[in-house]
């Protein structure tokens, strides 16, 4: 494969449409599909999140008396699976793998862009179709782990839209992968080595080899599940021999690695953003290569822990506890390598970097839980409850969505030219951190002490912490206004941006905000030292000042 | 100066561990203990507790602390200290982590063992019993049940049926079917649990325990009652539209109460 340097000479810009237009269109231009996914997912989000509204105004009384309870169920499946599928992987993945990668390794493009556009186009279709199931007789509701025999005995309809939507985005997020790993592997710009790459190609190579390694084991799970729902086979239907604890190892196969194909990508982009606002390099580089690559490995060998009350063997529960358990090493080595990063550094308390700040401590305190939550004994009673509700909403919304709204913070002015504006982005950063935590710290008590998942009626003795609770949620949904006013002003009248307003080293940077077509109007800079900053004489002042 | 930073870092650190400590002793997040493995719980709540306790203060405090001493004044220009990494720093944050996990999980090793989790139910080993009665909790297990545990004198053999949406308890001495479960205190309970249609779970937050009862897979669970009283059943796994309304009661009773219950309501002449 022969790498061009310099601009071809038709570029694909005369064969697409311009404008806003090209962002509805089958454009092969990475940033555009970039663009489209991070604004297909943030429309998925705010639906996700209004289902979410809807759980928790079920919940402010004991009683099932706000919808009924079928529906109920058809929401929170509906509001984990958009949350998952069509918000968070697509984003932290196809929207800033898509509009960052080929910057970063000095491409002009994916190494397959027709591939990439067509793993976008599937999203949208698929997203509309798990939605309007609802219309039709009633979306899925047996949760988004579909456990069967729930899945096969609930109405069918709903649940095989379900698995074919599923399936889609599964497809769509296989694509994405090896295009990720094509790129970063093949179509780096001569001269620039492996080890020189910013953090997030690393974290995007650690997250693709997950998705291609684990996704095909959940499409042909649930390519089985399908037929016992249609063909009434019995793969997994007790009463046809099968055996339900099977498509639980199975499914959590693919699924606790999609946590890290959640946060993985994530901790790149913070590797990013913490290094520019505080103007320091980032602490420890080849440490963090290998606590990614480290996550990676053991991510793949630690999914029987969301089994430990399923009637797993004591030898296998005890593998998965010190497998899990382990996982805690290189994510600590991350967390330390982050506040050495902010150590010493000149801190600009900007948006993005104080939404990066917030998912360090969030994600600490979801760490920490799960660690515990990895402990066989521990989990034998909070298993299923609130607790882990409390916990995995502290790693995928204080972690990875955190660090989603502090990307889109930080690199809005590349993606648009505009600045956007920081106070009502602090404003914003407030409300959310604020609401956030009082939603979801109360709901650890609340598993601790008896309260289930998945309930639309509960012991009317939570019914304070859980109206706490509801208030919380009630900030977080508050807390987009400022952030999508702040989105549309200053995308009409907000201050100019310039190339590099951040003045950063990273590719992305050095072209004008946004980029042309192809990323540079001459050659590809060769970026040798994204993580250049710091003064050796500040060094030194450092030094005198200890 | 180094000596100073030094006993900045010394006494922050020791107020760090006894404030985690403190917290973890005063502040309590947990039901009523109830049954024998209970305490043996909260044990490993409240040391996983502290543990998280002074790792979550610390690292909030470490960036809280870098936020403010590190912000960029008005005015200020130019960059951070030039330091790209300590492979002494870096070792000593892969090691102290290390050794927490492992200790931790060597911890609640012991923890299960003194469970009874790693009691090899579904064998049928008669060797066994004697270390059996030993275990605090009997343990969880799955697979073929060879009754083991109701070849066990010692303890009380019930069977649970699960269905959408209840639990129905079978008492094979004296035949009884009941829709609360009735234990008498101190004496071990052995349920052996099967699902009619969907997975279900058996959760007693007092008992703290918690077992899948799923279909077509028999699965065993042990504990013994500490505590006279009344405690909620709750199914803890998804099973329908009315999961959460699935609910039931333990009822602990004195030993003569529990008899009484028994010769009540049985079909047959004990």
């Amino acid at each position: 494969m022969t790498i061009s340097l310099k601009p071809s000479d038709s570029p694909p810009e005369k064969l697409q449409p311009t404008g806003w237009l090209k962002y509805l269109s089958f454009s092969l231009d990475h940033k555009v599909i970039g663009l489209q996914y991070l604004v297909c997912g943030f429309l998925f989000y705010l639906i996700g999140g209004s289902l979410a509204g809807a759980i928790r105004v079920e919940l402010i009384s004991p009683l099932s008396d706000f919808m009924p309870r079928e529906v109920y169920n058809q929401v929170l499946t509906l509001h984990g699976t958009i949350m998952i599928f069509l918000w968070i992987v697509p984003v932290v993945n196809g929207a800033f793998g898509n509009y960052l990668i080929p910057f970063y390794v000095g491409a002009r493009d994916m190494a397959f862009p027709r591939l990439n556009a067509v793993a976008f186009w599937l999203i949208p279709p698929s997203g509309f179709m798990l939605i309007t199931s609802y219309f039709i007789n009633g979306a899925a509701q047996s949760g988004w782990t579909a456990y069967p025999p729930l899945s096969i005995t609930t109405p069918a309809a709903g649940q095989i839209i379900w698995i074919l939507s599923v399936l889609l985005l599964g497809g769509s997020s296989i694509f994405g992968g090896i295009n990720f790993i094509a790129t970063i592997l093949k179509l780096r710009r001569p001269g620039l080595k492996l080890m020189q790459l910013p953090m997030y190609c690393w974290a995007m190579l650690g997250t693709s080899i997950l998705v291609v390694l684990s996704t095909p084991v959940l499409a042909g799970t649930l390519i089985l599940l399908s037929f016992d729902i249609v063909a009434h086979t019995g793969f997994f239907n007790p009463s046809l021999g099968g055996n339900v604890i099977v498509y639980q190892h199975l499914f959590w196969f693919y699924s606790h690695p999609a946590v890290y194909i959640m946060v993985l990508p994530a901790f790149g982009l913070v590797s990013e953003i913490l290094p520019i606002h505080s103007r320091k390099p980032l602490f420890g580089y080849t440490t963090m290569v290998f606590s990614i690559m480290g996550i990676v490995v053991l991510g793949l060998v630690v999914w029987a822990h969301h089994m430990f009350t399923s009637g797993t063997p004591p030898w296998m529960r005890l593998f998965f506890t010190i497998a899990t358990a382990f996982i805690a090493v290189p994510t600590g080595i991350k967390f330390f390598n982050w506040v050495a990063t902010l150590w010493g550094g000149k801190i600009s308390l900007n948006a993005a970097m104080l939404f990066s700040c917030g998912f360090i401590i969030n994600f600490v305190l979801g760490g920490i839980t799960g660690v515990a939550l990895a402990q066989v004994p521990f989990d034998v009673h909070v298993h299923d409850t609130y607790f882990v509700v409390a916990h995995f909403h502290y790693i995928v919304y204080g972690g990875s969505v955190f660090v989603i709204f502090s990307s889109i913070y930080h690199w809005f002015p590349k993606f648009t030219g505009k600045m956007l504006n920081e106070n009502l982005g602090r404003f914003h950063f407030i409300i959310t951190f604020i609401g956030f935590n009082l939603c979801f710290a109360p709901q650890h008590w609340l598993g601790l002490n008896g309260m289930p998942r998945r309930v639309a009626e509960y012991d009317p003795q939570f019914q304070l912490i859980n109206q706490i609770s509801s208030v919380g949620a009630l900030l977080m949904a508050l807390s987009t206004l400022p952030f999508l006013w702040n989105i549309f002003q200053s995308m009409l009248y907000g201050d100019k941006a310039g190339d590099n307003p951040w003045n950063a080293l990273t590719p992305e940077w050095l072209t004008s905000s946004p980029p042309p077509v192809e990323n540079w109007k001459g050659e590809a800079p060769l970026v040798l030292e994204p993580y250049g900053y710091g003064e050796k004489d500040a060094n030194k002042t450092q030094e005198e000042m200890t | 100066m180094p000596k100073l930073s030094a006993i900045l870092t010394l006494t922050s650190s020791l107020i760090l561990g006894v404030g985690g400590v403190w917290i973890a002793y005063n502040v309590d997040m947990l039901p009523v203990s109830a049954s024998m493995n209970a305490p043996v719980y909260d044990e490993l709540y409240r040391v996983l507790f502290i543990i998280g306790c002074i790792l979550f203060i610390g690292m909030t405090a470490l960036v809280i602390y870098s936020l403010i001493q590190f912000r960029r004044r008005p005015g200020e220009t130019g960059d951070g200290i030039d330091l790209e990494g300590n492979i002494s720093l870096e070792i000593f944050w892969t090691a102290v982590p290390a050794i927490i996990v492992l200790f931790v999980g060597l911890y609640s090793y012991d923890i299960y063992d003194r469970m009874g989790g790693m009691q090899p139910l579904m064998h049928d080993h008669s060797g066994q019993m004697d270390n059996q009665a030993e275990k605090v909790w009997g343990g969880i297990g799955s697979g073929p049940i060879m009754s083991s545990s109701t070849k066990n004198s010692s303890s009380l053999p019930i069977e649970l049926t699960a269905m959408q949406f209840a639990f129905i308890f079978h008492y094979p001495k004296g035949d009884i079917i009941s829709g609360e479960l009735h234990v008498p205190v101190g004496k071990e309970v052995s349920l052996k649990m099967e699902s009619k249609d969907v997975i279900h779970a058996f959760w007693v937050p007092q008992f703290r325990l918690k077992q899948d009862v799923i279909p077509g897979q028999p699965t065993i669970l042990n504990f013994t009652p500490t505590k006279a009283g009344n405690f909620p059943i709750v199914c803890a796994e998804l099973c329908g539209p009315y999961h959460g309304g699935m609910r039931s009661n333990v009822i602990v009773d004195e030993q003569e109460d529990f008899d009484k219950w028994l010769k009540e309501n049985s079909k047959e002449s004990i």
